[in-house]
């Protein structure tokens, strides 16, 4: 016996989910095998499709990828089909802004850069860069990831339509030099008192009541993203009603509340699919020739043998090590997919930081049925299928593309599993 | 440093990627150091601070430095030449050791393991043995001793080791919080019961008529060795006697070996040797029975991650690693070579167990990706539903929240899912872990069950 599914995916990021998630909704019995926690909880929580071509930032999207190459991954699935999987994002992730244009937003992020994005969560949307309200930034003194009178300068000097100032305050109840992120909000959501003076205070009034003597007719706040976990709504309203102004949280750096609260969303959108998951044990190896009978899941020690008709590969690329690389050669490391790079490694990598490098698309290479194909161009697995940024050919960092393309390949490996099993 | 930090350890060990535990060997490079190098698992540890975001105990508590601190970075900071000068730091006694930190890790650092290591050598070298606490702790820990003498009297037991007067004492002398209730001793312990149902010919009988009624050849090689744990034993038989029924139900043959416990409150005390006595027993009696083909399943998720995990990273045992490979948390055994899922979905539940419960997964199953199986393998159950409660910690680990000192943090981190099963439709729990059980229970007054009972009821009874 094997535990059994008509579709497995592999890999808990936003491209195995969304795979899981559309294949579910198309009728299949999908299971997901995630070996840890995925590197959304590194990323920032903004949902991008394409910020920028070249240098040129992108207005909309949609209407920028006719103009990428044509092996690019949206121009393998098609602008269609990136349409249609955004908009399944859009019915089953809760908490998010942004689907009522097709353009980019502009939202500040933790360094004061503006960066283009088209979903942002609920709690940044008073924050965005085109409004032109006054904006008040908010640093914690133990906080070092966030410097906010630095923020306020750069997002100044990027040119935004408001007046941008920045303070630095004590947290209440004086947290360790290294309290974590987790901690700033496990107080807030339970709002738990703080001492402050010697009295004890609600951590939300306490906050508003440092924050207050700084307003100085600023008409919104930003502060770092560690705003509560589980209800962030409600410690938002209460400081906005404390402080009479709009509150929206920038968001920061790895840790990642937005991008952990994201996973969290995600996983619950798959719970409701109805698809099945598991997450703490990898993948490390398969049975089959042409076609994968079985794939071996490693817990803790013994194996066990999960099998299924077809199977959705979202690994992840070099960062999440779905695509793994040594002094010989790159390679997928499950299936042992082809990944195309240059033989001679110095054509890896370009001098400059911001070059471009050839290291940054790696990744399996597939056609636009999104199956990977061997150094001939020939099909590896009939039943395999990638997605995300296990998908090589394209640079996601300097595109701002990573999210769309995971959402988007995701969407169109997981319909197509659907529709071929036997 | 010396010659032999020389000694290359790249051969075993893969710094770029995961530590799935196979390629792991610890090797001595340090003169003179007992306990073992953990040089690649800290050098692969890149600072992302993962691991702190799924510390229960970090997120509650602002003095604990986190598992970052107390796995890595301590681990670096007292390989000098001159060790005594950077003593363990005295925070490593607030790790729950909950591991979920391992669990989270993107780079594979063997971060409990670390944190074990850290924890025996404080206890061995900075915690005085005339200590209230460190016999408090030594009490808690051997959990099986106590349990053992109480199940001789249960009936007086129960009632004195909850009797007022007597748990203030035990607070004020030795530090063992009097807001909890003491769980109640059975009044016939599981091995009692299995003798008297014939123990493993009784089994291999059953099991044969079971095979007979099923199909299937009557030799089939289906044959487990139940790792029960002290509390079926003592305290919750009737999760062992559901466990037994169920595999018995599938054609399984039971033998139940020589076993004490599983060490995973000695590990979380720091108490190595103990928790090595133990293991040597349990790794002993499992290793001959492996050998002959049988494998090793435990209902209780803490015991089963022992046997996987700890007992490999911590101890040199023979045969320890064959046990390790061939043990099974009970239901994951059966999902992988029954046919479980359509079993339940021809069956369905009647009387007192047709309701709905709300799920807490047990961080140590968690630990083995099996988190999701109790929701998994009930949706299609007819006359039950069962609720997720969300992915906190319970929050009492262990012998952690029995402790007087770590009571209201242990509630703290409780408090999420204390929160989440008020709001399930509800009133009734259901776990893997025999403790998280008991915290689901104090801290919502809800009864609480293992998926095994259900199991038996929806198939065998």
């Amino acid at each position: 016996m094997a535990i059994d599914s008509e579709v497995l995916v592999v890999g808990g990021g936003l491209a195995g989910v969304t795979s899981a998630v559309a294949a579910a909704r198309a009728g299949a019995d999908v299971r997901l095998v995630s070996y840890k926690q995925s590197s959304l909880r590194q990323a920032s929580g903004l949902i991008d499709v394409l910020g920028y071509v070249g240098d040129e930032v992108v207005v909309d999207p949609y209407d920028a990828i006719p103009e990428l190459h044509e092996d690019h991954p949206y121009r393998l699935v098609g602008v269609e089909t990136v349409r249609d999987a955004m908009a399944l994002f859009d019915e089953t992730v809760d908490g998010y802004h942004g689907d009522h244009t097709e353009t980019n937003a502009l939202l500040p992020t933790h360094g004061g850069t503006v960066k283009p994005t088209a979903r942002y969560p609920a709690g940044a949307a008073e924050g965005v860069a085109s409004d032109d309200r006054d904006t008040l930034l908010v640093g914690f003194e133990r906080l070092v990831d966030f410097d906010a009178p630095l923020a306020a300068s750069h997002v100044e000097a990027a040119g935004a339509p408001f007046s941008a100032d920045g303070v630095t305050i004590t947290f209440p109840g004086d947290l360790q030099a290294d309290a974590k992120v987790t901690r700033y909000a496990k107080l807030l959501d339970q709002n738990s008192p703080v001492a402050v003076d010697g009295r004890k205070v609600d951590t939300r009034s306490a906050l508003a009541q440092r924050v207050a003597s700084h307003l100085d007719g600023h008409e919104r706040v930003g502060f770092p993203a560690v705003l509560g976990d589980d209800h962030t709504d409600a410690v938002r309203a209460t400081l906005a009603e404390e402080l009479g102004v709009a509150v929206f949280e920038v968001p920061m750096g790895p840790p990642s509340l937005p991008g952990l609260r994201l996973e969290d969303r995600l996983f619950e959108a798959l719970d409701r699919s109805g698809a099945r998951y598991e997450v703490g044990n990898p993948v490390v190896d398969y049975e089959g020739e042409d076609r994968i009978e079985r794939v071996v899941v490693e817990r803790n020690g013994s194996r066990v043998p999960y099998s299924a008709d077809q199977y959705v590969l979202a690994t992840g690329g070099l960062v999440s090590k779905g695509v793994e690389s040594d002094r010989e050669g790159v390679r997928e490391p499950i299936f042992d997919c082809h990944v195309p790079h240059p033989g001679d490694r110095y054509d890896w990598f370009e001098d400059g930081v911001f070059d471009d490098h050839a290291f940054a698309r790696f990744g399996v290479d597939v056609g636009s049925d999104l199956r990977p194909r061997g150094a001939s161009g020939s099909v590896e697995f009939e039943n395999l299928r990638a997605a995300g940024a296990t998908i090589g050919g394209y640079d996601f960092a300097a595109e701002k593309s990573g999210s769309g393309v995971s959402i988007a390949t995701g969407y169109a490996a997981g319909r197509a599993a659907t529709e071929d099993l036997t | 440093m010396s010659d032999s930090a020389d000694t290359p350890t790249e051969e075993s060990f893969e710094p770029t990627e995961p530590n799935t535990g196979e390629e792991f060997e610890p090797v001595q490079v340090f003169p003179d150091e007992e306990t073992m190098d953990l040089r690649p698992g800290a050098d692969s540890c890149t600072k992302c601070s993962t691991c702190d975001t799924n510390c229960p105990v970090a997120e509650v508590d602002d003095e604990f430095p986190g598992p970052k601190f107390q796995g890595p970075e301590q681990w670096r900071l007292k390989q000098t030449d001159d060790g005594d000068e950077f003593a363990i730091d005295d925070s490593i006694m607030d790790c729950s050791n909950c591991m979920r930190c391992d669990d989270a890790c993107p780079s594979g650092v063997p971060l409990s393991q670390m944190h074990n290591e850290a924890r025996g050598e404080y206890v061995d070298e900075q915690m005085s043995k005339l200590s209230t606490e460190y016999w408090r702790n030594r009490i808690l820990a051997n959990y099986r001793t106590s349990a053992w003498l109480a199940s001789k009297v249960p009936r007086i037991a129960n009632v004195a080791m909850n009797f007022g007067p007597a748990r203030w004492v035990m607070e004020k002398t030795l530090g063992v919080t009097s807001e909890r209730e003491f769980p109640a001793f059975a009044t016939e312990t599981f091995s009692e019961w299995w003798a008297a149902q014939g123990g493993a010919a009784g089994s291999r009988e059953r099991a044969r008529e079971a095979r007979e009624r099923r199909g299937e050849p009557l030799d089939a090689d289906k044959k487990v060795a139940y790792f029960h744990g002290c509390y079926s034993e003592y305290n919750t038989p009737e999760v062992a006697r559901a466990l037994v029924r169920v595999y018995e139900h599938f054609g399984y043959e039971i033998v139940v070996p020589e076993q004490g416990c599983s060490g995973t409150p000695m590990f979380a005390n720091g108490m190595l040797d103990d928790a090595r006595r133990h293991a040597e027993v349990n790794v002993s009696s499992m290793a001959d029975l492996v050998e002959e083909g049988y494998d090793a399943i435990a209902s209780c998720t803490s015991c089963s991650l022992a046997l996987r995990q700890e007992y490999p990273e911590l101890f040199d045992i023979d045969g320890i690693e064959d046990v390790a490979e061939n043990t099974f948390e009970s239901i994951e055994y059966l999902r992988i070579h029954e046919d479980v899922r359509g079993a339940l979905q021809d069956a369905e539940i009647g009387d007192e167990l047709a309701e709905e419960f709300a799920y807490h997964a047990p961080c140590h199953a968690r630990n083995q990706g099996l988190e999701r199986q109790a929701v998994e393998l009930f949706r299609d159950l007819d006359g039950v539903a069962v609720e997720d409660v969300g992915d906190s910690c319970s929050g009492i680990s262990g012998t952690y929240g029995w402790k007087d000192e770590k009571y209201e943090k242990s509630m703290a981190i409780g408090e999420e899912m204390f929160d989440h099963m008020e709001d399930a439709e509800s009133t009734t729990g259901m776990t893997e872990c025999p403790t998280c059980s008991m915290q689901m229970e104090h801290g919502t007054g809800y009864d609480i069950r293992h998926p095994i009972e259900l199991v038996a009821a929806a198939l065998v009874e």
